[in-house]
């Protein structure tokens, strides 16, 4: 993991203190609304429904053991007990109070942590793979960019008042578990026919209310040109990107307006001025950042694994969790594992300050000391001795996080949505629990096998609903809450955006509609054949008749 | 009227501020006869240079790279601020002091606040015309000990050869 210098450290601290005399300065009424307003956004912090809400960033989703400990703290000590893992990897605290603010900054400070920049029309919170470094498909690390990114963009005096948010995401590999294709900027792993390393760069995707497939601009950018060909793309949405309607201010507008080919060209002409020369990164930078990356070596696993094998041979619900929440570790004896935020009854993503302290302590037991947080909210240990994972398969059982789910319909994705978010159009949490009721069975849902549901309370898509194989959307209708349901997105690198398949629905009859949608798709499916995949086969229409058929007669909204 | 601050120090000089659409400056002709004129007026007004007392201010969706020309002559190039959430201005000025050499003084006009004065310094701005509003000392301490990026910021003073 990357380990604070003192520059970090300081500048961190520092941020609290200008934080502090801003919010003094709020308060006592020397510093207006409107000005206020974009400085605390920068500092993670949102009014809210009920109160504040902070969100605090977690670089590249990547968490030591003490650092979750303190959001514990802060969870237990500022909020109500728990925080809520976001789909960009942040955590967010939904009961702050303002004036406390710079105190729950400090604390985060003293363990290397901060909320700047996880909000606002800046460059956000960078993202990765939640596998990153450990995956057994994965080309390169790509860690060490995501941390020069980080600081590359960290106060980045240039490009904080951008015309809207702009989020960065990095893949490893073949397999993109961190959906570049959604971000503003998707940095994807190559390496060239001649041994160079760089990325292949994809350009203006985004969910929210005009969602877009991010598109390739470049095939091969070498990793020395990162931050230069950034920064031209930066300084081109700076400049021209439009600020006359927010709703048209993100970057993939941008690029739709100039053509990808126009963008690409005024993205070149600014490079050229910057290529090859100061702004390159020099292979010093790399080595020093790949060093702090380097996988822990645990003890060397013995081969004794007789106590996993024999869990394997004899234990049904051990198995299960084996199957859905166990993942393929490059090293040989290893294995990642991910912990469920999604048990049923348990908003999608929220965790309890002693499941956080619990977390902790099996990281420190079990996989050096390292948690990673996922964009379908959850956590994972990426570095656990196979021999180990009956004693820590025990552990998550008894903090509530072994759901073996993983993958699965009731693994869903879900923003807060109207019970906390002041711009949400309607609920979504009561809809996902209705949901997980329905489907809770764990041989149904192995059954149906690997499925995406994702949930948003608006258009803002926090919960991706665009992405999801089936996705749902909160929508308001005459002071009404509305579900409207899509089918077809899918992340990765078969990209795509689900279709709306009609008029919406009221909340009690969600569940209803997801059951008939996995009805036509159990009757359709070949041996082995997932939800999506039959979906993009047999279309849209078999699908919709079922619904809309029946539903139609018991007066779903027109 | 709002206080100008120059190189860490507050000055007592007045630049009336000329808009391409208006006869006469706003507050009537400055004391040391002191203007600063559009790009547009800039770009049109009789040769030779106007002399010492006479600068140029862009807008937001101003080019910089018209002024290259004039660029060691100038006394004066302003960069306006119609919000201070409109960040276009520090592209603006990035352009012109790390890219095209311009040593002059650079200075951020309209609405110009003391929270993002040590942003505008890092771009390159040194000189800075505040909102009426903005107490002058609160302006020279957040320039004096601003929270900086501590990621470089290569000089590039040097033109490339574009198209490489």
């Amino acid at each position: 993991m990357y380990r604070y210098k003192q520059t970090d450290q300081r500048l961190v601290e520092d941020r609290v203190a200008q934080f502090r005399d801003q919010m003094t300065r709020f308060l006592d009424g020397r510093l207006g609304e409107d000005e206020f307003r974009p400085l605390r956004l920068q500092n993670g912090l949102y009014v809210q429904r009920h109160a504040p809400m902070l969100r605090v960033a977690i670089p590249y989703g990547t968490l030591a053991a003490y650092q979750l400990r303190t959001l514990a703290d802060i969870a237990r000590r500022f909020d109500r007990g728990y925080g809520h893992f976001t789909t960009r990897c942040n955590i967010q605290f939904n009961w702050v109070r303002l004036e406390e603010v710079p105190d729950i900054l400090a604390e985060l400070a003293a363990v290397q942590m901060h909320a700047i920049q996880t909000s606002g029309n800046c460059i956000r919170n960078i993202t990765t793979d939640p596998f990153a470094g450990v995956a057994a498909d994965e080309l390169f690390d790509p860690r060490p960019y995501c941390e020069i990114v980080r600081q590359w963009s960290t106060l980045a005096p240039e490009f904080l008042f951008l015309p809207r948010k702009f989020k960065i995401a990095f893949a490893g590999g073949a397999e993109d578990r961190a959906a570049v294709r959604f971000h503003d900027i998707g940095a994807v792993a190559r390496v060239a026919d001649d041994g160079r390393i760089g990325f292949e760069i994809f350009v203006g995707g985004g969910l929210g209310r005009t969602p877009m497939v991010g598109r390739s601009m470049r095939d091969f950018l070498p990793r020395e040109e990162l931050l230069n060909y950034f920064e031209a793309i930066l300084r081109v949405y700076n400049r021209h990107g439009r600020r006359d309607n927010k709703y048209k201010a993100r970057i993939k507008i941008l690029v739709k307006d100039l053509t990808l080919e126009g963008f690409v060209r005024e993205v070149e002409d600014e490079w050229a001025w910057t290529r090859g020369g100061a702004g390159c990164i020099s292979d010093a930078t790399f080595r020093e950042m790949e060093a702090f990356f380097a996988r822990p070596a645990p003890e060397p696993a013995s081969d004794d694994d007789s106590a996993y094998l024999a869990a394997l041979a004899g234990n049904r619900a051990f198995v299960r969790w084996v199957e859905r929440n166990v993942s393929a570790h490059r090293k040989p004896g290893h294995a990642i594992v991910t912990l469920s935020l999604k048990k049923t009854g348990v908003p999608p993503g929220d965790a309890t300050a002693e499941q956080m302290d619990g977390v902790a302590e099996l990281a420190e037991r079990f996989s050096a000391g390292e948690i990673r947080v996922s964009h379908e909210q959850n956590l994972v240990l990426p570095h656990v001795a196979r021999r180990d994972l009956p004693a820590l398969w025990e552990g998550l059982r008894a903090l509530g996080l072994a759901t073996p789910n993983i993958g699965l319909l009731t693994d869903l994705v879900c923003c807060p949505g109207g019970d906390f978010c002041s711009l949400a159009n309607a609920r979504s949490i009561p809809v996902a629990a209705a949901i997980q009721q329905r489907f809770d069975d764990a041989d149904y849902q192995f059954d149906l096998g690997p499925l995406e549901l994702n949930m948003s309370g608006c258009v803002n898509a926090c919960g991706h609903h665009h992405i999801g194989h089936i996705g749902i959307l909160g929508v308001d209708k005459n002071n009404e809450e509305w579900y409207q349901v899509t089918l077809g997105g899918r992340e990765g690198s078969r990209a795509a955006l689900g279709r709306v398949i009609g008029p919406s629905f009221a909340a009690g009859q969600i569940p209803d509609v997801i059951a008939q949608l996995l009805e036509v798709y159990v009757g359709v499916r070949h041996e082995g054949e997932i939800f999506i995949d039959a979906l993009e086969r047999v279309g849209l229409e078999a699908f919709k008749a079922r619904v809309y058929g029946s539903e139609r007669a018991q007066g779903a909204e027109a | 009227m709002s206080t100008l601050i120059r190189d860490g120090k507050v000055v007592d000089e007045h630049w009336a501020w000329v808009t391409a659409d208006m006869p006469e400056p706003p507050d009537g002709p400055a004391p040391q006869g002191r203007v600063l004129l559009p790009l547009a007026l800039w770009l049109a007004r009789p040769a030779p240079l106007p002399g010492r007392h006479t600068g140029v201010w862009l807008g937001p969706d101003d080019a910089p790279e018209a002024l290259l020309p004039w660029l060691a002559d100038v006394p004066v190039v302003a960069i306006h601020f119609p919000l201070f959430t409109d960040g276009r201005g520090y592209s603006l000025a990035h352009l012109l002091r790390r890219r095209h050499g311009y040593t002059g003084e650079l200075r951020a006009v309209g609405d110009v606040l003391v929270d993002q004065l040590a942003l505008m310094a890092q771009c390159g701005f040194d000189s800075f015309s505040l909102r009426a509003d903005q107490p002058p000392a609160a302006a020279l301490a957040a320039l004096a000990g601003g929270l900086r990026s501590p990621w470089p910021c290569p000089d590039l003073k040097q033109r490339r050869e574009v198209g490489l």
